[in-house]
């Protein structure tokens, strides 16, 4: 069951006179409960790929079905639903709300779910959740009385608050230490492996693409490798 | 329950910056403010203002009787008797519009005696207790006559401050006598001192005394001030048409026989006064009370449609004029002020949630990843503007009513209350949330994601 089809997705960037092709026909597929690594050098693609994926940005031509459906040329407002119901994002510099305490940071995307939740249920999904993360004791920290893996755990809460099938994180180790980089990632592989969360993650580090079953690497707006190996922890 | 959940939202997010919030409200804060207290105080002066004009007589108006004519030739007003105490006393009764009622007779100019001096006064009236509330006029000393020393033609006045300067010197005349016409007036008090008339004519030269008093005392009954009529023909003489008024079917005495006017030929009298002065409820009602008057009149004196009024009304156009245009330019004035002070404050309001916006740009972009729609972000930014002007509106009205309260104990101005200004910038500082709130929100509404998660 393919969670992502990409079918010859084109993104093409017109500076003015310029036309700056940015992919160049991406065809690929991701099944339900993947964990998958994006690799390339800065300027292959892979960001624009993320964007187009995360549902942030629309590709020139091409179709992308998101569980067996178009959303390429969907609306902003339906689009803007689909980023809160079917996937989180995770973020190299965590984009967490500056003195806002972290329950508060969880609790955020249930605003926008359309949905009716009570303030007080919104409260007990946003604590359980952090105690998933193991941070049941940092509740009520701001993020700057957090660390660096504290808050990107509390960046994942927010982003699995919906229980979205597909988490994206772009560079989500890139300001961490390597021993808060195993925790994170050993948390991702955790979520991967008992919740069945596809995750994508956008990463330079050759040891965190080492640790997903399937590495796609781009170059140049292309696919350049798309390898499934046997994942070594980092 | 979602409103409850953007209120709290935005909440959260101005205190996340409570100087900031703080500062940006304290524009509307002294904005609305300046707002109540300068329509206190201003309401207060305006009131005192037009208090002041009106005791000068805006709202009183004066009935004359008519002209008579005779072959084509006018004798101006006042050359027939036509108003009676009663009308007085009807339009009084009938009017809703009118205040006070006073009959006026006057004296001619004869002078005052008292002991080895004397003095010719400018005035010298007969009128009803009431005369004194049509004209605002206090008194400084003693009581003025009442109801029944109108009845019985009392023998007692009431002096102006120029009377008691020439006759007097000065000295409290409370129970001295004077004499008019060989009338001896026991002064029972003493007016307050209300200078010259527009016209410069001195309004403290003057005696006031009972109407009856002056007709039948001091002026003689018997002269020119009664009518004459005579039942017997050709009674022409003061009543052209034989009839005190025009149109009148049945007399206003009951006819009497021939036998009757055989066996006593005395005439009949009619009462009547020169003048009935009326005081309005207020300035603005003059025109409805001339209305009410005139209607009461028409009826009372039989005077059909398209027939001559037998009576004029006059008004203080002059001072009422003063009275509106006063008004209307205090309320003109304040507007501005209001309107300048809350405009100052809402692009102080605008200023800072641009820079807000500019600031929290990342913010915006987190919340549009996470699912928010471009009117999420609207509302929410616009929901903070909001509550910063209404926070402000408050805390303004209790500055307002404060600074308004301590001008009237300190300074003892006279401040007024209003309900409407504190209603109006509630509306206003609500109005400005949103019309200044709404392009730095629109803006944070349209912003692309992408580019504001990457903005530093």
């Amino acid at each position: 069951m393919n969670l992502i089809e990409l079918r010859d997705i084109r993104k093409t960037f017109f500076l003015g006179e310029v036309v700056l092709p940015v992919l160049k026909g991406i065809t690929l597929t991701i099944a339900k409960g993947e964990m998958v690594a994006l690799t390339g050098a800065s300027g292959s693609g892979k960001s624009t790929l993320m964007n187009t994926l995360g549902c942030l940005d629309r590709p020139t031509a091409g179709d992308y079905l998101l569980d067996c459906e178009e959303v390429s040329r969907l609306s902003n407002d339906a689009r803007a639903l689909l980023r809160n119901q079917k996937m989180g994002f995770v973020f190299q510099n965590f984009n967490l709300l500056p003195r806002t305490m972290a329950q508060a940071q969880v609790m955020m995307p249930l605003l926008y779910g359309g949905k009716h939740i009570s303030q007080r249920e919104a409260r007990q999904r946003a604590a359980a959740m952090l105690e998933r993360v193991g941070l049941a004791d940092r509740m009520d920290h701001q993020p700057s009385q957090l660390s660096g893996g504290q808050q990107q755990r509390v960046a994942l809460a927010r982003a699995l608050i919906n229980q979205p099938p597909l988490l994206l994180a772009d560079e989500p180790t890139g300001n961490l230490d390597s021993q808060t980089t195993r925790e994170v990632l050993a948390l991702f592989k955790q979520l991967n492996e008992q919740d069945g969360i596809t995750i994508l993650i956008v990463t330079h580090d050759p040891k965190v693409a080492a640790s997903c079953k399937r590495v796609i690497r781009m170059a140049d707006g292309l696919i350049e490798a798309d390898e499934t190996t046997v994942p070594r922890s980092p | 329950m979602k409103t409850l959940r953007i209120l709290l939202a935005s909440l959260t997010a101005l205190r996340r910056n409570v100087m900031r919030s703080a500062l940006t409200t304290l524009g509307i804060v002294i904005g609305v403010g300046a707002v109540i207290a300068m329509m206190e105080i201003g309401n207060g002066s305006s009131a005192s203002i037009q208090k002041t004009i009106a005791s000068m007589g805006a709202n009183t108006l004066m009935i004359f009787p008519g002209a008579a004519a005779s072959g084509g030739v006018s004798f101006g007003a006042g050359s027939t008797m036509t108003l009676t105490p009663d009308d007085s006393e009807a339009i009084q009764r009938e009017c809703p519009s009118v205040r006070d009622t006073a009959a006026v007779v006057r004296s001619k100019n004869s002078p005052v005696v008292c002991g080895n001096k004397n003095w010719v006064p400018n005035e010298i009236l007969g009128t009803t207790p009431d005369f004194l509330k049509v004209r605002e006029w206090p008194l400084t000393e003693g009581a003025a006559f009442d109801e029944r020393d109108v009845r019985n033609a009392a023998r007692v006045c009431l002096v102006g401050q120029s009377l008691v300067r020439e006759l007097f010197q000065g000295q409290s005349p409370i129970g001295q006598e004077v004499r008019l016409q060989n009338v001896a007036l026991r002064v029972v008090g003493v007016l307050a001192k209300k200078g010259a008339n527009m016209m410069g004519r001195d309004q403290d030269d003057v005696l006031i005394a009972p109407w009856t008093t002056i007709k039948f005392r001091v002026s003689g009954a018997t002269t020119a001030n009664t009518v004459t009529v005579a039942t017997t023909t050709g009674s022409t003489a003061a009543t052209p048409r034989g009839q005190l008024f025009p149109g009148a079917s049945r007399g206003t005495y009951a006819t009497r026989s021939a036998i009757q006017t055989k066996n006593s030929p005395t005439p009949v009298r009619m009462i009547t006064v020169d003048q009935i002065t009326v005081s309005a409820t207020s300035a603005a009602e003059t025109t409805e009370a001339i209305a009410e008057i005139t209607g009461l009149l028409h009826e009372r004196h039989h005077i059909g449609e398209g027939e001559v009024d037998d009576f004029n009304i006059r008004n203080m156009a002059e001072i009422a004029k003063a009275l509106s245009s006063t008004t209307v330019m205090m309320t003109n004035l304040l507007l501005v002020v209001a309107m300048i002070s809350l405009v100052v404050g809402g692009v102080g309001i605008m200023n800072i949630m641009l820079v807000s916006v500019t600031e929290r740009t990342k913010e915006i972009g987190l919340r549009m990843a996470v699912g928010a729609r471009g009117m999420d972000i609207l509302r929410q930014f616009l929901t903070e503007s909001v509550m910063l002007c209404l926070a402000g509106g408050a805390m303004g009205i209790a500055l307002g009513r404060g600074t308004s309260y301590l001008v009237a104990k300190l300074l003892h101005w006279p401040t007024l209350p209003s309900l409407g200004a504190i209603i109006a910038s509630v509306l206003v500082s609500a109005s400005v949330g949103i019309i200044f709130g709404f392009y730095p929100a629109w803006k944070a509404s349209r912003l692309d994601p992408i580019e504001a998660l990457r903005y530093e």
